[in-house]
């Protein structure tokens, strides 16, 4: 943030030194979830090509997928999307308190979903469905693991940023690093609205 | 500072906690209807028009767009940030669709046929 950004009076607009006029690190954000698009939107077509074809005998996405559990694993991460814009509006206005509680409330929701998705690996793998089996299951790992990277990542991301301010480190002045970890937390939020549509709730 | 974040020109400010709170609860409610859709078992077997029509993907697909749609234009800010950010989220958007269309195309007129001995 430049000198002048941060002095800016309330609702003036604000105009940072660069050529675009705008924060280069947001702009460096939006320019990653683009390409991120691309990425899972690979292994999401991946997915729908591979998801009908199992031969005879091997398990099928209706034998093993358990819709309740799973849509409280939707349910966990959505609620943390809210948890993470709670705390991106506690630090807009000062309120680092509230910041450090939405975060924890943020990374143990995502942690709730990571533990959500190795019970599921687990108990499919108990069920004879791993990613060697078939091209059913080496799609369906491959675009849910990646996704489950991607929250560990940005449970880490947010365990940082709480320590950050646990220290005093971040302040109302440094509010675009919490937004930039918002926008990655929200990206893997709406890559999951779309998994768990395709992939659990349209059948085969 | 103002408790808003820092409005850059073509801006607009975001929303505040209480219309955030609001959302999560349209959110939450989209996804009970999605649930619900999925253990009604009468809408994979609809008569239109004499003809049985399975509704439930389509419905499925605009729900789910429809949350897509609301947590990106109001977590995520774009309805209120610059148009700049829209462009590159959308390119790369647009281009994903692209890929899993092509994708199903291939597949579906080049496949080889299944089982492969």
């Amino acid at each position: 943030m430049t000198e002048f950004a941060a002095a800016a009076p309330a609702h003036a607009p604000v105009v940072e030194e660069t050529s675009t006029g705008l924060n280069t690190r947001k702009v460096l954000m939006w320019t990653f979830l683009g390409s991120e698009c691309m990425f899972f939107g690979s292994l999401i077509g991946t997915y729908l090509v591979y998801r009908g074809r199992y031969l005879p005998g091997q398990l099928i996405p209706k034998d093993v997928f358990e819709i309740p559990y799973t849509s409280v694993s939707a349910f966990a991460l959505l609620m943390s999307s809210l948890a993470m814009v709670l705390a991106l509006a506690a630090i807009q206005r000062g309120d680092i308190k509230r910041l450090k509680i939405w975060l924890l409330v943020t990374a143990a929701l995502g942690l709730i979903f990571l533990g959500g998705q190795v019970y599921e690996f687990t108990s499919f793998g108990a069920q004879g469905l791993n990613p060697n089996v078939s091209t059913f299951g080496t799609s369906f790992f491959v675009l849910t693991g990646f996704h489950g990277a991607h929250v560990s990542m940005g449970v880490i991301w947010l365990l940082s940023l709480f320590m950050l301010a646990a220290r005093g480190q971040l302040n109302q002045a440094r509010s675009l690093d919490v937004e930039i970890a918002g926008l990655y937390w929200h990206f893997v939020d709406i890559v999951w609205i779309i998994i768990f549509t395709v992939v659990y709730l349209i059948p085969v | 500072m103002s408790a808003q974040a820092m409005v850059h020109p073509g801006e607009k400010p975001h929303p505040q906690s209480r219309e955030y709170v609001i959302l999560a609860i349209i959110l939450s409610a989209v996804t009970g209807i999605e649930v619900a859709a999925w253990y009604w078992e009468a809408i994979r077997a609809l008569m239109i028009g004499g003809v049985v029509i399975d509704l439930l993907p389509p419905v499925l697909i605009v729900l789910s767009a429809f949350k897509f749609a609301l947590v990106v234009m109001f977590y995520m800010h774009l309805k209120f940030d610059h148009r700049l950010f829209s462009g590159f989220f959308l390119f790369g958007l647009g281009a994903a669709g692209f890929i899993i269309v092509v994708f199903i195309a291939l597949f579906h007129f080049l496949r080889a046929p299944f089982p492969v001995t």
